[in-house]
């Protein structure tokens, strides 16, 4: 059979799975919307928070950008799993505890401030929606390039699975969906990578193997080190210092940021108890870390490959993947020298080819010469974690409108089914609209979807933390450190990313920090903010006093909704 | 429960925190990014170790660290007895 029946089959089936889970999983109250009624084993409730973490960009991208990165891909291997180490420690449990259904209905409570709840409620938007939109793109793409259709045909039929189960069942649907497409992306994900282990070093498991030796005894990351300074790179695996500066400002703002995304804290909302709030944060990275240690061994094993396929050898001889993605202009090759052979250096004045780092991933199976069922499989990873991603999102996003802004604002006394309508309304505006967007993306919007990390580290993660940490922190203080904090890191990265206009150039970066790394500064400044002006105005009530005292201890915890 | 015994409570559950967290920029901040480059003469295997904490052992500790968390704070709560029942 061929690759194209196969994806057509193994794409087919799991589709019918998602949608079987959907129907099964039907949503009859906000609290069942909103939460899945509170009651997610934190196995399942692990696996989702992978699912939703997991987006087409650490599936199709990562492996890629580190394999042309080195070391330096560090950055989002530790920045997008270290967050959840302050996610299980400083977050999830008191949060579980505090029991509400969003973000902005904690800032509100703790805040004992509408205008504190507004602000968390915009700033969710923004961060959430500006997502959102890229994973829609991602759907288009994913569709378009592995099924050949249009970019537009294959959006359209993203909007349709995602409006069906996020519309029908809310949290609840998206959550046992979410499980289903854990299961497909990681096996997809780890078996080309336990193949090409095998084929390269003898190893089954890919996270060891790229440390090992290939057959003729010398070791993987040595050779790679050496074809890389032959071409003209750094070494492979050297960590400069230029590097390690903005490593380590990246990686900060990515884990604080993924510490204050709305989309990854509410699913700690889901979970029975306190106890579990914890120990899924743990399933969560234990199932993330699955995939995130198994990307630099792809990353290593196929930046091996290529130059050792590719580097000097007659453009003639090419295999058949070569010509297939140079037809989708995602290889280019331009003979500079006329000497028909292929030269990839890294002087851009002699090298002739140029690479799309996407279809590392893609690319990787049909380099190996693995069975076509394979190829097929990847193929539906990547929908599975392009769908999973955008359903979490459009949840938050309604909530924020349906619960945050309808209920707790412009219509206190709207009716449960009331709500529950509004509810799902919500979500199928937020999908066909996201839908559209990322049909017709405003040129930014793929270079902000990084900057939302930065966004949330300097907006939600200060204030949660405060809220908890510090019973002195009072309305005034939060609310001025959330909009200093965010001002201050969107004008930063506005001022340094010539994309969206702004006239700076790297040389004015502050400390050579890159506007992906800001948010940590923004962070920082959002704390001290916050510190000072709480410090000279008045303390929070007595009532504000007891409830940070009650949301440390874990007894008492009621279901979400409850107090309702 | 007492005001006495919560705040001891709550004295144990950070001095933990902070443990744990030193750990975490210890083996990312520290042995990944800050001291990267020293590290990578030493070999283990074929890693250079300074890129395998920043590719490979961070991760694997920063999970080793959320179950060790778990585990402390379980034993935590059932002696001050604030566990859910």
């Amino acid at each position: 059979m061929s690759v194209q029946t196969w994806t057509f089959i193994i794409v087919g089936i799991t589709f019918a799975i998602y949608i079987g889970v959907a129907i099964w999983a039907r949503a009859g109250s906000t609290k069942e919307f909103y939460v899945a009624g509170g009651g997610v084993s934190p196995l399942a409730n692990g696996m989702a928070t992978a699912a939703d973490w997991m987006s087409a960009a650490s599936y199709l991208s990562m492996a890629g950008l580190i394999s042309f990165m080195g070391y330096g891909g560090a950055q989002y291997l530790m920045g997008w799993t270290g967050g959840y180490v302050l996610l299980a420690l400083l977050l999830a449990p008191y949060l579980r505890k505090f029991g509400k259904f969003t973000v902005p209905d904690f800032i509100g409570e703790r805040y004992y401030s509408k205008t504190a709840r507004l602000v968390a409620l915009l700033c969710a938007l923004l961060v959430s929606f500006t997502y959102v939109v890229g994973q829609m793109k991602g759907v288009g793409v994913a569709f378009a390039r592995f099924l050949e259709v249009e970019f537009a045909t294959g959006i359209f039929i993203g909007i349709a699975i995602v409006f069906f189960y996020a519309v029908l069942g809310g949290m609840k649907g998206i959550t046992y969906t979410q499980v289903a497409q854990y299961c497909v992306l990681i096996f997809a994900f780890t078996v080309p990578a336990i193949f090409i282990s095998l084929q390269m070093v003898g190893n089954p498991i890919p996270q060891v193997g790229f440390g090992g030796t290939m057959s003729d005894g010398t070791y993987l990351l040595d050779k790679l080190n050496k074809l890389n300074v032959d071409l003209g790179f750094s070494e492979y695996t050297s960590a400069g210092m230029e590097d390690r500066v903005n490593v380590f400002f990246v990686t900060a703002a990515l884990m604080f940021g993924t510490a204050g995304l709305p989309h990854v804290i509410v699913r700690f909302f889901t979970v029975p108890k306190v106890k579990d709030a914890r120990i899924s944060a743990g399933y969560a990275l234990l199932f993330i870390a699955i995939l995130y240690t198994t990307a630099p061994a792809i990353a290593t094993f196929a930046r091996t490959n290529l130059i050792e396929t590719v580097s000097n050898q007659p453009y003639d001889e090419m295999p058949a993947w070569f010509s297939k993605w140079e037809a989708s202009k995602l290889i280019s090759f331009e003979d500079k020298n006329n000497d028909h052979r292929i030269q990839y250096l890294a002087d851009p004045t002699r090298n002739e080819l140029t690479i799309d780092r996407d279809i590392m991933v893609l690319a990787n199976p049909e380099i190996a010469n693995l069975p076509a069922w394979v190829i097929a499989l990847v193929v539906a990873g990547g929908l599975a974690a392009a769908l999973s991603t955008a359903a979490g999102l459009l949840l938050v996003i309604a909530t924020s409108i349906s619960h945050d802004l309808l209920k707790k604002n412009l219509m206190p006394d709207i009716s449960e089914k009331g709500e529950l309508l509004a509810a799902r309304i919500a979500i199928a505006v937020a999908v066909v609209g996201a839908g559209l967007a990322g049909l017709n993306p405003p040129g930014f919007v793929a270079q902000v979807v990084a900057l939302a990390f930065g966004l949330a580290a300097s907006s939600f993660f200060p204030a949660i933390i405060l809220g908890i940490f510090d019973k002195r922190m009072n309305k005034e203080g939060a609310i001025a450190g959330m909009i200093v904090g965010i001002l201050f890191t969107a004008a930063y990265i506005w001022y340094f990313k010539p994309q969206l206009g702004g006239p700076g150039t790297p040389e004015g970066y502050w400390f050579g920090i890159k506007p992906e790394g800001i948010g940590v500064i923004g962070m920082l400044i959002n704390l001290a903010v916050s510190l000072l002006v709480s410090r000279f105005t008045a303390a929070p009530p007595q009532e504000i006093r007891d409830l940070v005292e009650d949301i440390r201890i874990p007894r008492g915890s009621s279901g979400p909704g409850l107090a309702h | 429960m007492s005001k006495q015994k919560a705040q001891e409570y709550w004295k144990k559950n950070l001095r933990y925190l902070t443990i744990l967290l030193s750990i975490w920029f210890l083996v990312s901040y520290g042995c990944g990014i800050l001291f990267a480059e020293p590290l990578n003469s030493i070999k283990m295997g074929g890693f250079p170790l300074g890129f395998w904490f920043a590719q490979q052992g961070a991760i694997y500790v920063f999970v080793l660290l959320i179950f060790i968390y778990v585990h402390l704070m379980n034993k935590l709560d059932k002696e001050f007895d604030v566990d859910e029942k």
